[in-house]
């Protein structure tokens, strides 16, 4: 399993597939993306993640790797670049998304940092699961196979369509493994 | 209805989390932040002048004015951080209310308390502190502070406070650390630190600070950013360093891409290669005693 680690929340997303029994990779370079079976985009700030995985070319590697069927895991962050279409902001700051997933999102939905809270949500397929939400984007529209997994209030906060999995919340900062299995599931098949 | 939990450490601390692997800016205009934004910083500090200008200004450093503050926040997408004075928990409750993402309390401005630092729990929004050495960075912690920079000596452009103080923490971890097992040690290094023994332990066994560790004071050019990031640092806070140089856009994109490639001379060579004048800098040793901002809190 390689973690996109150009910036962000990464040695907790290793830790998290380990506990998980998984092999995680951290990977820093395009040559790392050929050994890999599945791969996390992890939180941290979208504008910054996006500019450095384009500056190290991970972008195009990982955008094929996600057309072509590899699974792909973004949370917070990573749901923004796994987005087909973004809002406002992301268009101001000139973001680049990788345009996998049928959805659309809104990069700060919940607001500010003080606006950021944890609540327990029904994931489908999961059960009850410690949602933790940090300045989080959310799905404001899932289109074509694009399935939701989970809501709050008026918004989409997980979806899973084909090989891509997406969560605005972050479950590597739980010690809860069960998304990142729900994710390990997808690897096998 | 779902109950929902705010400010709690786990926000707050993973709020830091986000942060790791990126860089930090100091700016005091709009425009300045959307430099900053553009050159892939992952937050920007709010101020009402960098370090080095408070220094040559002299005075009372206090928060900025709230207003400049909003034109920034409503400049940028990505967090913006805010100072407020050492122990001044009415400026933080003012920049927590105006919408500031996280709150420095900072020895960069006048301190206004000497015996106490504020008390970071009761906040909703996280708080970053400076420390020089584990026992400062261990009590700011047990304040609740969210994330912890090296204090370095602000406004210098020079790194060598900064390599001091990562240094020392490293090796007071790694001595706690190596003696884990010794309950009579760790409770004896607890008095000392004057913390909970819990916390000594935590650390101890982590092998590293509890919470996400940055550099600051005194990074002034990419390869400044590269020895941090080399010896531990989760990432960069830039004071002076990127608009007190003569190219600001350049040093901003080139301090990100020698945080990224850290560990990479190949990258770490082009990113610094030609960016013209960095700051002029001061030299430690030239400085009186009172004028270092270091050793405003302990």
């Amino acid at each position: 399993m390689g973690v996109v680690g150009v910036q962000g929340a990464v040695s907790e997303h290793l830790e998290m597939l380990a506990k998980a029994n998984a092999e995680g990779v951290w990977v820093r370079k395009k040559e790392q993306l050929n050994s890999i079976d599945g791969l996390v985009i992890p939180g941290g700030e979208s504008t910054a993640i996006s500019k450095l995985m384009s500056e190290s070319n991970l972008f195009e590697k990982v955008k094929e790797m996600g057309t072509s069927g590899t699974p792909v895991f973004g949370t917070c962050a990573g749901l923004i670049m796994l987005a087909k279409k973004g809002d406002a902001q992301v268009e101001k700051t000139g973001t680049r998304l990788l345009e996998l997933m049928d959805v659309e999102v809104n990069r700060n939905a919940f607001g500010r940092q003080r606006e950021s809270f944890e609540a327990e949500l029904e994931v489908d397929g999961v059960g009850k699961f410690p949602c933790v939400f940090i300045r989080a984007p959310a799905i404001t529209k899932a289109f074509g196979e694009c399935k939701q997994l989970a809501t709050y209030n008026k918004y989409i906060v997980a979806a899973q369509e084909r090989n891509l999995l997406a969560t605005a919340f972050h479950p590597e900062l739980t010690q809860d493994t069960r998304m990142h299995k729900l994710f390990l599931g997808m690897c096998k098949r | 209805m779902v109950e929902l939990t705010v400010g709690s450490a786990r926000l707050k601390e993973g709020f830091a989390k986000m942060q790791k692997g990126g860089v930090i800016m100091d700016v005091t205009t709009a425009e300045q932040a959307k430099i900053a934004e553009a050159a892939g910083a992952v937050a920007v500090m709010a101020l009402h002048a960098v370090p080095s200008d408070i220094r040559a200004t002299g005075g009372v450093a206090r928060m900025a004015d709230p207003v400049k503050v909003k034109a920034i926040i409503d400049a940028v997408t990505i967090p913006v951080m805010a100072k407020c004075r050492i122990g001044h928990y009415a400026e933080a409750q003012i920049l927590q209310e105006l919408g500031a993402d996280m709150v420095d309390e900072s020895e960069v401005l006048t301190p206004a308390d000497e015996e106490n630092h504020i008390d970071k729990k009761k906040f909703t929004v996280p708080f970053v502190c400076g420390a020089r050495d584990l026992g400062e960075a261990l009590r700011r912690i047990n304040e609740g502070a969210a994330m912890i920079r090296t204090k370095g000596e602000p406004g210098t452009g020079n790194i060598i406070e900064a390599v001091r103080h990562m240094n020392k923490m490293n090796r007071e971890i790694r001595d706690i650390s190596n003696r884990k097992q010794d309950e009579k040690y760790l409770q004896l290094k607890a008095g000392d630190y004057r913390v909970p023994l819990e916390l000594i332990k935590k650390t101890a066994e982590l092998g590293r600070l509890p919470v996400v560790n940055f550099a600051a004071g005194g990074i002034a050019i990419p390869a400044d950013a590269s020895l941090m990031m080399q010896m531990g640092s989760d990432g960069v806070f830039v004071g002076s360093g990127i608009f007190k140089s003569n190219e600001p856009e350049k040093f901003a994109r080139a301090i990100v891409e020698a945080t990224k490639h850290f560990d990479d001379a190949k990258a770490l060579l082009e990113a610094s290669k030609g960016l013209g004048e960095p700051m002029k800098g001061i030299d430690i040793r030239s400085m009186k005693e009172e004028d270092k901002m270091q050793t405003r809190s302990k």
